[in-house]
């Protein structure tokens, strides 16, 4: 129970941003929270089925377009909005998994990458529905939730709730399932299971919780254009789930918080964010593949070890 | 000459750019099993560079052997100092090159600025060459001979040179190679040293009729990923094939339809990922 | 070159500022003015965004800084050419760092989403940069001013009534980048020329960054027109420019172009291949007058280069505020009078040399010069003021409410033979 008693106090002190981290600065923990919930959503396929996607990005603007066009354009309620939103973002992360389920590794990777870029195409290219470059752009934010510290703790009540949830998922039976064909496929057929049944829902429950990040994220930003949906939207998410750790579903926390407070951090001072984030990309994958949780949980296990060596060692000396 | 043949042309001529390109990106593929995502980026750099050699006096052929020479150095520098860490993890070593690309595209901006720029090409290659009412340029005719040579050259390198025999046999069976101990580490430095090479020969002949500017990279990168999944990775021959393929899609989808400019490409490419992803020439590794 | 103020400490800062924002309008007073200048650093169009900075900071430097009586503090940020980031910075601007103002930008996208943020907060916007018509038309924000700009389908109008009644071209064909952009610029064009009695034989559209422009220049020469009007901006414009040369086509149809196909940011890495071709702008970095040529040749100093539209629109919005601030005494704080000032400003000392005021939908009116590409010593090329069409509004010659009947410019209603 010692796991519920941190989440327990990470939450408390989550309520206190408002109060202790006021105007800006609430609004910028409001984005990691909404982020942390994309990459997150990443970490379930690349983390726990073991397929590495580039499409996350599009998933998750493809839900912010819908709210943004029923709750702006179509002048409809919001909410009803916000369910078609994201039931347009599963039903991409459908068709995604439909097509690319018999790939993996790089191969995986790069039609995630162009079914991604299919649908960045769509946007830009359908003005009459999609605005085009545009984008659409209006509040669509309920009256109720203008204010900055009122909307700060509804996103991180709806962020817990999916953390949870994606939690109850990844450790579920369905979950180690996953788990299983990521460590070896074959394994997991000889067995019996249906490996393709698996990734397809893996991939459609991953793709469910993007959407609902996409949802908020239309309520946060009141604009979308075809830059939400692009490659980068899926690379920057992918990054803060490596940098947080790929396979321990926080480590995306940690991730969405170093990446956005390094990018203001960093853009104060220059222009080279792009560099930055490079070069950050080339360092996770020599010095921290597993990321910082990753690396913070390997470390733990290590130390756990080294503690239970003594008893070990006098076992093998007795030859047993 | 009627309008079909002249969109041909320019299919095929654009389509000889891209072979030059994706060349390199399939070598390094299909040996190494790298998805090099700064293959753009390196076009890109050599096509900057050229153009600063140009701008200080070269003549364009020699901005152009300046510009394989600088990028082939720059290979040698990424896969000694950068890759060799992440050798054998395949989506490892393709995030870290996404790295390497955004820190070059950048670094790009710095040092040229954003301004587009052009490679100026030798008086002997400007303006149209007539062929009977029509006028075609000389320089796009210029690309298509180029890159029929390098296919040639290419062509020689891996099928009468010991070290192109290691290079296909590479690509066949990689462990085999080393456990005939043979140091096949060498064979794949010199691959993707001549991979880089081949992306910057690529960004000087296209910036002379395409031009340089901050998102030149990833267009082209995208072209060359499309190119090789549908020739299949680490063939000469798909290389081609798939950059005829994309040539003359994009030329002919941009007439027909301009709407779906990016499903023209982006869609078969998907499609054969999901179904055939060695594409029409490639072997499994 | 440093262009940037830093803050001390960010974080301190945050929570500095917040309490410095509740301080009095006298306690205010004693404060710098404080501008977020939003500007594409990086990304496609990084080039225009650095010269946005660089005639900004121009103005300001020269003035000593200062403006009645407290002192311009310019903060600088990247909008990366994306709406997204535009929006982020903007946010930070003005919650975090309590701009009194935004200014800039130049992807109309980025500005559509900033002025979306700005309608709720109240914080004024100056756009001298973003084109989009509808955001001083239909879609209009109270606090966002377009001063020293001016909307997409303003400025090709005249080059189409000098194209048909001046020029005598009869057929013409459009070619142009498939954005809102374009569609205006063409939209403008085409309702003007069309209904001086030409025809638009044909319209290409195609996606931004197409690096061949082969097919469309082939159809056009089968089309044999008397005249074509390009609407590219950044590459597309220097491809389409080199292209068209080498497929034989220049000299023999006449190149129209709109202001950003000729601007200084395009034509300045190009050589003959740019010459003979027409454009219209309120902005000609090649006339005569004195205010002109003394501000080209001070940028020329200070930057090694000729200005284009980015550098001067930038200089000119830094003047106009100059003035708004002067008119308010610098109590920018006092929002509803401070825009009042703003668009009440009649700018004489512009770089333009002649003046400029706003019409009441806050979009300038200027007196726009057809223009045509010339060579200057030295070899490089500029623009030459050939003929002025006074007193061009973002209407032309119609009635406001009878022009905003029509529905906005777009793919599929270019005005062609509709009558206001």
């Amino acid at each position: 129970m010692k796991r519920a008693a941190m989440v327990a106090a990470c939450l408390a002190a989550m309520a206190f941003v408002p109060a202790l981290l006021p105007g800006y600065n609430t609004t910028l923990v409001t984005e990691m929270l909404i982020f942390a919930t994309l990459a997150m959503s990443i970490d379930i396929l690349a983390g726990y089925a073991g397929r590495t996607p580039l499409c996350h990005g599009a998933i998750f603007g493809v839900a912010t377009y819908v709210v943004l066009y029923y709750a702006s354009v179509a002048g409809g309620n919001v909410w009803v909005g916000v369910l078609l939103g994201i039931a347009a973002g599963t039903l991409t992360a459908v068709v995604f998994a439909l097509l690319a389920i018999r790939t993996s590794g790089v191969y995986f990777l790069l039609l995630t990458l162009a079914m991604g870029m299919i649908i960045w195409g769509i946007c830009l290219r359908w003005t009459s529905v999609t605005g085009g470059e545009n984008g659409i752009r209006g509040t669509v934010k309920p009256e109720w939730l203008a204010d900055q510290a009122r909307f700060y703790y509804f996103v991180l009540v709806v962020t817990a709730l999916t953390t949870a949830a994606m939690w109850r998922f990844v450790s579920s039976p369905f979950g180690l399932t996953l788990r299983g064909i990521k460590e070896s496929e074959s394994r997991m057929r000889a067995l019996g299971y249906n490996v393709s049944l698996h990734l397809f829902i893996g991939f459609t429950v991953s793709g469910f919780f993007a959407a609902i990040a996409g949802a908020l994220y239309a309520f946060y930003n009141s604009f979308v254009s075809p830059s939400t949906v692009a490659l980068g939207q899926s690379v920057e998410g992918l990054l803060m789930a490596i940098v947080g750790g790929v396979g321990t579903l926080f480590g995306a926390f940690i991730g969405s918080v170093v990446i956005i407070a390094l990018e203001n951090f960093v853009s104060l001072y220059t222009e080279r964010w792009s560099m930055v984030m490079g070069a950050v990309f080339i360092l996770a994958m020599i010095f921290a593949p597993e990321g910082i949780l990753g690396k913070i949980y390997s470390l733990l296990a290590r130390r756990r070890e080294a503690r239970a060596a003594p008893l070990s060692k006098s076992s093998t000396a007795t030859g047993s | 000459m009627s309008m079909t043949a002249f969109q041909a042309l320019n299919g095929l001529t654009f389509a000889a750019l891209l072979f030059v390109v994706a060349s390199g990106f399939t070598l390094i593929f299909g040996l190494m099993s790298i998805v090099n995502l700064a293959h753009g980026a390196l076009y890109l750099f050599g096509g900057y560079l050229a153009l600063t050699a140009a701008m200080h006096g070269a003549n364009f052929f020699v901005a152009v052997v300046i510009a394989a020479l600088a990028l082939a150095i720059a290979g040698l520098v990424i896969d000694r100092a950068l890759l060799r860490f992440v050798k054998g993890f395949e989506l490892r070593q393709v995030l870290l090159t996404l790295g390497v690309a955004f820190m070059l595209n950048d670094l790009a901006l710095v040092i040229w600025g954003g301004d587009t720029f052009t490679v100026p090409v030798p008086e002997l290659m400007q303006g149209a060459f007539r062929v009977g009412g029509l006028a075609y340029p000389r320089y796009r005719l210029f690309v298509l001979v180029f890159g029929v040579l390098i296919f040639a050259g290419l062509w020689l390198l891996l099928n009468k040179t010991r070290l192109g025999a290691l290079i296909r046999a590479g690509v066949d069976d990689a462990e085999m190679v080393d456990a005939m101990g043979i140091d096949i580490k060498r064979v794949f430095v010199y691959t993707f040293m001549l991979g880089a090479a081949l992306a910057g020969i690529g960004g000087a002949l296209g910036g002379a009729f395409l031009s340089l500017y901050p998102t030149a990279d990833s267009e082209i990168l995208v072209y060359s990923l499309a190119v090789v999944i549908i020739g299949g990775r680490g063939s000469l021959a798909g290389a081609a094939i798939g950059a005829l393929f994309v040539g003359m899609l994009a030329t002919f989808g941009q007439v027909w339809f301009p709407e779906l400019a990016y499903f023209v490409i982006f869609g078969p490419m998907a499609i054969l990922l999901a179904f055939r992803p060695l594409g029409l020439f490639g072997r499994a590794a | 070159m440093d262009r940037r103020t830093f803050v001390k400490t960010a974080a301190a800062t945050a929570v500095a500022s917040t309490t410095a924002a509740w301080g009095t309008l006298a306690r205010a007073q004693g404060e710098p003015i404080r501008i977020g200048l939003l500007a594409p650093l990086t990304g496609v169009v990084a080039a225009g965004g650095k010269e946005m900075v660089e005639g900004f900071s121009m103005y300001w430097d020269s003035v000593g800084k200062k403006s009645a009586g407290r002192a311009i503090e310019v903060i600088v940020e990247d909008d990366a050419s994306n709406p997204d980031t535009a929006l982020q910075k903007a946010r930070r601007l003005v919650e975090q760092r309590n701009v009194h103002m935004l200014a800039g930008d130049l992807l109309a996208n980025t500005g559509l989403a900033v002025a979306e943020y700005v309608r709720g907060t109240g914080t004024p916007y100056f756009i001298p940069i973003i084109a989009a018509d509808d955001l001083t038309q239909r879609k209009r924000i109270p606090n966002v001013v377009r001063i020293a700009g001016y909307s997409a389908s303003q400025m090709p109008r005249p080059l189409a009534d000098w194209a048909a009644k001046k020029k005598g071209l009869k057929r013409i064909i459009t070619v142009s980048q498939d954005y809102t952009f374009g569609h205006e610029q063409c939209g403008g064009f085409a309702q003007v020329f069309s209904n001086a009695g030409g025809t638009i034989a044909q319209q290409f559209w195609h996606p931004l960054n197409t690096a061949d422009f082969s097919p469309y220049l082939a159809q056009i020469a089968s089309l044999s027109p008397d005249g074509v009007f390009a609407m590219e901006t950044g590459a597309d414009a220097t491809r389409f420019i080199q292209q068209w040369n080498n497929f034989g086509l220049k000299g023999k149809i006449q190149l129209l172009g709109a202001q950003n196909f000729t601007d200084q940011s395009v034509i300045r890495t190009l050589g003959a291949e740019c010459e003979g071709i027409f454009s219209s702008a309120h902005f000609c970095e090649g006339n005569d007058a004195p205010a002109t040529r003394k501000f080209v040749a001070d940028y020329e100093k200070q930057f090694g280069k000729l200005p284009s539209l980015y550098g001067f629109s930038m200089y000119s919005g830094a003047l106009w505020l100059d003035a708004a601030f002067k008119a308010v005494n610098g109590k920018v704080e006092d929002r509803p009078t401070f825009l009042k000032a703003v668009n009440a400003v009649q700018l004489k000392d512009s770089p333009l040399g002649r003046p400029v005021r706003l019409d009441e939908y806050g979009n300038p009116i200027y007196d726009v010069f057809i223009r045509e590409t010339k060579r200057r010593s030295g070899g490089k090329f500029w623009n030459v003021p050939v003929e002025a069409y006074p007193g061009v509004s973002q209407f032309w010659t119609y009635k406001p409410e009878d022009y905003m009947k029509q529905p906005p410019y777009s793919r599929t209603f270019q005005g062609i033979n509709a009558k206001i």
